[in-house]
């Protein structure tokens, strides 16, 4: 083997090294952190933890009651908000707009907002409820997640739709229909565990935001069921517990991100392989 | 021939999207009840004209018609036709079977709840008419409810004609309709198709030229977007006029 | 054609209904909803728009909120410092990745591998936050950073990157929890990007004799380079916005950092800790200045991302 080959070999077998390298780096962090969080947050997980509200900073015990229900009603506002109109415009994108150069443009712009930053739409939502009603919101902080949502659930409707067949579509239109009874009654109906998955996945990314929250739907250490009171959420407590000063507060924190993580991986893991399977 | 003419074809070209010239100036006579079968190699038109006949081609935009297609003497290629009612009228059974997400029962009943019909028992009765006529009644009459998917290539391809025929189109156009399914399955939908001539004008296009021999009263030859040859089918089979017909069907080429 | 069945008039009348229905629904999310987030940004800042200009504004170190001067230099400047430097971080080792994906790992393993790494995108940001604050800052003040100003901070230039107090909380912890949050997106693209070049394109490289690495230099690189460029583009822009892990890691300080030891701020910092504080109404519009910055910055990126990856799709689907 002359000398040039050999180099080539070595050069070759060094950089594939370094990739697999790569590759374990990323995987090193995933399990690092998903180690920690284990290791930190399985052991402060208690009954107490759901049942009780926060005690008086610095004091023992208590729990993240008012945290837990407050990230439900708001997630729950929030989709309740984007699903709909995040399908609807979806199935224009899909069904209607597909030759229009017009809808093409709006669907990449809305390609573009999948990856907004969430801290500006905070602000935005601030300034068109907070400030003109006076106080923070559990509902502003729905209206910020939804915001985020839509972008998420419009492009997964949109994908899950086109990989419905033609024929069927013609079928349909064969029998007479008209585009609306296509797009629902049928192509709907052939995608409709798509987008449902792609709907679960919006909410899993949703789930996990603090930062739009952070002045819309602020903070309370009460449980609240109100919206239009300011709502306690799992991802700003965590953020509150975690930069304060408080041990029992940091336990708090690493329980409730264990249980805040693994339940988004978990709807995001579902999700993804209900959808490989659908892509296939 | 004392033969009425259901629809007949003037003077047509098709142009797909970017001006794309696909069928050149065809002229063709469709007898009612009759079946006329359209055979020709890859890429003669054969499915182009065929999906002129509904006018599927509207489905995507930039493709145009010139020349006139008549039903029952009335222009269906016209700016004023609702497309949706003609597609009542003329039904279109395609190449694979494309049945939809849902039961047995509510695939058939598609078509009619959009022509409105919504007295339960009348759907009953037309869904169990058209999957008799179907030849498909005894073998799913005891799971009406369950999903389309679950019945096998032929039994699907048997539910599209069955939902087809169940609005009573007055014609149906099949696109190659036994050409993904095995020759059980296959020699049972020809048995249905010249049963259904009874009631239906019927226009089949193969690339399988056997089975146009054995199905249809009626054949056009086609090559490279034009009509070859038209005639009953024992002449083209046996006599036919032009040369190139008769490479074709002794398959010199195709 | 009379149409005269009634069942068909209505579902054409309706037609009209749905159509005008969803195309509101694309038009407002495609159209309306950006335009009002631009519009509302600006507003906002108007006030302090008018008060300090926009050169004035984006060149000024001043932050006071007792003498209402601000100024967006420094977040910015720490915005794109850090940004910067995750994506250095994360851009070689995205391509490892990707690389790794595609052409190294056994087949039956690619989507147990695939699914880790996007794994690593599902983890809230905020979770990144706190493991870092936790864990990774103790361990970089106290071991790491330590170590590399003993080796490092001799070498010249280089050394001075390594100048100042070794806390954990600076930019390098920074630039690295953030090149992590990166890494999956990026890796995606590449990926997906690798996917498309067709096999004989590949085989007939390696039909010339090529080693595996050559093929990947010379063949599927080239022709991805689009979809390559448009993944790190993407990363950049996701960085851009990255709120939470910034907040917990970069230490808040109203500084441009001189170090990669040094505390700093970012927008988004900036933004989460001061929003609820601003009590007058130049020090929120100046919030929002920088809040409408940051979206015009990150918009501009990821719709140049999506060109260069709408150029890819073009390239593959003649």
């Amino acid at each position: 083997m002359d000398k040039n080959k050999l180099k080539r070999k070595i050069e070759s077998y060094v950089f594939l090294t370094l990739s697999f390298l790569s590759a374990g780096f990323g995987l090193f962090f995933l399990f690092w952190i998903l180690g920690d969080l284990l290791i930190n947050g399985f052991k402060y997980i208690n009954k107490d933890l759901f049942i009780h509200d926060p005690v008086p900073p610095g004091m023992e015990g208590g729990g993240l009651k008012h945290a837990f229900i407050g990230h439900i009603i708001i997630t729950a506002i929030g989709t309740a908000i984007g699903t709909p109109i995040g399908i609807l415009a979806g199935i224009y994108f899909a069904e209607y707009g597909r030759n229009s150069k017009f809808a093409n443009f709006l669907r990449n712009i809305v390609d573009i907002m999948v990856s907004n930053p969430s801290i500006v739409i905070g602000a935005v939502v601030y300034a068109i409820l907070v400030k003109p009603v006076g106080h923070f919101m559990g509902f502003a902080g729905g209206v910020a997640l939804a915001l985020l949502m839509i972008p998420v659930i419009v492009i997964t409707t949109d994908e899950m739709m086109k990989l419905v067949p033609k024929e069927t579509r013609e079928a349909a239109y064969a029998l007479g229909a008209q585009p609306w009874q296509v797009s629902f009654q049928v192509v709907l109906r052939a995608a409709k565990v798509g987008v449902l998955t792609g709907v679960i996945l919006g909410v899993a990314r949703i789930s996990g935001e603090t930062a739009p929250l952070l002045f819309t739907a602020f903070n309370n250490s009460f449980t609240t069921f109100d919206p239009t009171n300011p709502m306690a959420s799992l991802t700003v407590t965590v953020f509150q517990y975690a930069m304060g000063p408080y041990d029992e507060w940091h336990k708090q924190a690493w329980a409730a991100s264990f249980i805040l993580t693994f339940a988004v991986l978990i709807a995001s893991l579902t999700a993804r392989y209900v959808i490989q399977r659908k892509k296939y | 021939m004392a033969e009425n003419l259901k629809m007949e074809v003037k003077n047509l070209n098709f142009y797909y999207a970017g001006n794309k010239l696909a069928l050149k100036n065809i002229n063709l006579p469709i007898y009612e009840k009759k079946i006329t079968a359209l055979i020709g190699p890859s890429g003669c038109g054969k499915t182009t004209l065929l999906r002129c006949f509904n006018r599927m081609h509207d489905l995507y935009p930039g493709n145009r018609y010139e020349g006139e297609i008549l039903l029952d003497g009335k222009n269906i290629l016209g700016k004023d036709i609702d497309l949706m009612e003609l597609r009542t009228r003329v039904g279109m059974v395609f190449q694979k079977p494309t049945p939809f997400p849902m039961s047995i029962f509510d695939n058939i009943a598609y078509g009619l709840k959009l022509l409105g019909i919504k007295n339960k028992s009348e759907l009953q009765d037309r869904v169990e008419q058209a999957l008799k006529e179907a030849a498909l009644w005894e073998e799913v009459k005891d799971r009406l409810n369950v999903s389309a998917f679950s019945l096998s290539g032929g039994q699907q391809q048997r539910l599209c004609i069955a939902r087809t025929i169940a609005v009573r189109p007055e014609v149906i156009l099949f696109d190659e309709p036994t050409s993904a399914l095995d020759p059980i399955s296959t020699a049972k939908i020809e048995e249905l198709i010249v049963e259904l001539k009874k009631n239906h004008t019927i226009i089949i296009v193969t690339h399988n030229m056997q089975q146009a021999a054995r199905v249809s009263d009626y054949t056009a030859f086609m090559y490279l977007g034009e009509l070859i040859e038209f005639d009953s089918t024992d002449i083209i089979f046996t006599k036919p006029n032009k040369k190139l017909t008769e490479d074709y069907i002794s398959g010199r080429f195709g | 054609m009379i149409n005269n069945n009634p069942a068909l008039k209505r579902a054409k009348t309706l037609e009209y209904v749905f159509k005008v229905i969803l195309g509101l629904a694309g038009v407002f999310i495609g159209l309306i909803l950006p335009l009002t987030i631009l519009i509302v940004l600006y507003k906002e800042a108007s006030l302090a728009i008018e008060h300090f200009g926009v050169i004035n504004f984006l060149t000024s170190t001043d932050w006071d909120p007792v003498r209402e001067k601000f100024g967006g230099l420094v977040p910015l400047v720490g915005t794109l410092i850090s940004t910067f430097l995750a994506t250095l971080i994360a851009a070689p080792i995205s391509m490892g990745i990707a690389i790794f994906l595609v052409e190294l790992s056994p087949n039956k393993l690619k989507p147990i591998f695939s699914t880790a790494i996007e794994l690593l995108a599902a983890i809230p940001s905020i979770i990144y936050g706190m493991w870092g604050l936790f864990v990774v800052a103790p361990l970089f003040g106290e071991k790491v950073e330590p170590w590399l100003q003993k080796n490092l901070g001799g070498v010249p230039i280089i050394g001075k990157l390594f100048e100042g107090s070794p806390t954990g909380v600076d930019v390098l912890t920074t630039s690295l929890v953030l090149s992590i949050m990166i890494i999956p997106f990026m890796s995606s693209v590449v990926k997906d990007a690798f996917n498309m070049v067709p096999p004989i394109m590949k085989e007939s490289a390696y039909a010339l004799g090529a080693t595996k690495w050559e093929v990947i230099k010379q063949v599927m690189i080239p022709l991805t380079a689009s979809g390559i460029a448009g993944g790190l583009i993407l990363s950049v822009g996701r960085a851009l916005g990255e709120t939470m892990a910034v907040t917990f890691l970069a230490g808040n300080v109203n500084q441009i950092p001189h170090s990669l030891l040094d505390p700093f701020t970012t927008i988004t910092v900036t933004l989460a800790n001061q929003f609820t504080e601003a009590d007058t109404a130049v020090y929120l519009s100046s919030l929002y200045y920088l809040a409408l910055i940051l979206f015009f910055m990150s918009f501009i990126i990821l719709y140049l991302s999506k060109v260069m990856l709408l150029r890819i799709e073009k390239k593959w689907k003649v």
